[in-house]
């Protein structure tokens, strides 16, 4: 690890969010083409059904709903709060985990099932040992023109 | 088969002891549980412990060398909140198969304080920017899920609280003895919403043991303050479409509660007093349902009625919960089995529920393992 150069471009946060050289970044996930269950990255076998063979990469939507939250006022020392943990139903299968931005800190402004897209961004200044800066994902709600992530 | 008994238990009062060790800590718990029994290490055939924080760490083999070194297996259980619960269904089993007559489980953390849960997955700390991994959090959004269903409000949530530490009141070995009325729960520091400071579990020290018994040991020993084991059961989380990124502590919950009511032969209407894991406060009004004490939908309904406060038709947490009697991860799983024998004993003193002939203990570790066991009085 000792080794390890600094990337060229910013890595990225998760395993599941794919950086092409050309175009947009994305998420991906599989689905099992035996039951049709999405799941955010890769895995060994399906778990839902436990069909081994079958498991196809994809790239996931980037549009989906808000599930649930919680407003979030305390946390790890360096952290900034408050700031909204999400968890967002992507259309066409998958669910995920993330920071919502752009939206009032209030729970009576945040409607469930409230319509959000997945925007990329720095990964909020973080940068690992060797330097290298990160590429991470967020929702907002759909139709925010702001790609800023706070 | 043989039914399984608990012949004596006992838990230390739950504090914070930073001068004492983890096997300092749960040795005194073992000695306190072989004293209710009337035994001594020397009778003693297997151990079973549950530790978190020093899980490879030998903690049983550790606690027979402050009481006994006699040589018997141990088994050191982790399982997450369910730890302790896992090591009394590994010491019920193997009474179970036949194996041993009288064993002893024991559970035991010693705790800092501070948030639990979170973690990196990558290169750079994902907490803050891709969610949270907080406990408060993840159990809040859980709880945010229950408003979603049934609009379930952040006050009902709040009077889980209010109940467990009045409750905790009536209970000289939790950790707070003290009230905090409906406004001061809503006004404390917001954690987490819906989870304020007083809606969070607190992180105490402390070490729980029981003894069991096959029914020929039992009856050699005496059945006059004997409790039977009248279902055991484990389990994890079966698929759901958020499973990686929304712990599912509701399927296993039922799942397991339908199992151990099966096992016992009983239903919901049948229990006398509940200890659920009430980590914060949001999850107790989930489990309210999950474990069939309510309807569906109407965990809100229940607090609010006043049927799970100590009185009422199903008194839940009388302890105090691990609101205010505190959560002592490795320990818990066994603390609660104390709490039930007690009053099927007939001996939980101020907080005594009247007649109390079975009741329920329930455990959740996240990620995800659930133990759901019912005892009985054998006494008439």
């Amino acid at each position: 690890m000792s080794e390890q150069r600094v990337a060229s471009g910013p890595l990225p946060v998760v395993p599941f969010l794919k950086i092409p050289q050309h175009g947009d970044p994305y998420l991906e996930g599989c689905v099992c083409s035996r039951c049709q269950s999405v799941f955010l990255g890769e895995r060994l076998a399906c778990s839902k059904c436990g069909a081994r063979d079958g498991l196809a990469s994809r790239p996931l939507a980037n549009v989906g709903t808000l599930h649930a939250y919680s407003i979030v006022h305390r946390s790890f020392p360096g952290v900034v709060v408050p700031y909204v943990s999400a968890i967002v139903d992507l259309e066409g299968g998958g669910s995920i985990k993330g920071n919502l931005i752009n939206v009032e800190l209030d729970p009576k402004k945040i409607p469930f099932g409230l319509p959000v897209e997945v925007v990329y961004g720095d990964a909020l200044g973080r940068k690992d040992r060797e330097g290298n800066s990160y590429l991470s994902y967020f929702f907002q709600p759909r139709g925010e023109t702001s790609r800023s992530a706070r | 088969m043989s039914d399984v008994y608990v012949v004596g238990v006992d838990m230390m009062k739950f504090g914070r002891f930073p001068d004492r060790t983890v096997p300092q800590l749960g040795g005194q718990a073992a000695l306190m549980a072989l004293d209710d029994a009337g035994l001594t290490v020397q009778d003693i055939e297997a151990v079973y412990c549950a530790n978190l924080g020093q899980a490879n760490g030998m903690v049983g083999q550790r606690i027979l060398r402050e009481i006994g070194q006699t040589g018997v297996p141990v088994v050191n259980t982790a399982n997450a909140c369910a730890a302790g619960a896992t090591a009394f269904r590994e010491a019920w089993m193997s009474i179970k198969a036949g194996v041993y007559d009288l064993v002893l489980a024991i559970g035991v953390e010693q705790m800092g304080r501070g948030l639990l849960g979170g973690g990196a997955s990558s290169g750079i700390s994902t907490e803050g920017l891709l969610g949270a991994g907080t406990m408060p959090a993840v159990f809040a959004e859980a709880g945010m899920e229950h408003s979603r269903k049934y609009g379930t409000t952040f006050e009902q949530f709040a009077k889980v609280s209010v109940k467990n530490h009045y409750h905790s009141t009536l209970n000289p070995k939790a950790m707070y003895q003290y009230e905090t009325p409906l406004e001061q729960v809503m006004s404390a520091e917001m954690i987490a919403y819906p989870n304020t400071k007083l809606m969070c579990s607190v992180n105490v020290d402390g070490a729980a043991a029981v003894v069991l018994a096959s029914e020929r040991k039992a009856k050699e020993l005496g059945m006059r303050r004997a409790v039977r084991v009248k279902a055991s059961v484990l389990t994890s989380d079966p698929w759901q479409e958020r499973d990686l990124v929304m712990a599912d502590i509701n399927t296993c919950t039922r799942n397991a509660a339908r199992q151990a009511y099966e096992m016992a032969g009983v239903g919901p209407g049948d229990i006398s007093l509940v200890e659920l894991h009430d980590c914060f406060a949001t999850a107790e009004i989930l489990h309210y349902e999950n474990l069939g004490l309510c309807a569906e939908g109407q965990g809100g309904a229940l607090i609010d009625s006043g049927a799970t406060t100590l009185g009422g038709r199903i008194p839940v947490n009388v302890s105090g919960g691990l609101l205010s009697k505190g959560h002592p991860l490795g320990a818990t799983g066994i603390a609660n089995i104390y709490e039930i024998a007690q009053h099927l004993r007939g001996e939980a003193g101020d907080r005594q529920v009247k007649g109390a002939r079975l009741g329920m203990t329930h455990v959740l570790g996240l990620g995800t393992a659930c133990a759901v066991h019912i005892l009985e009085r054998v006494a008439p």
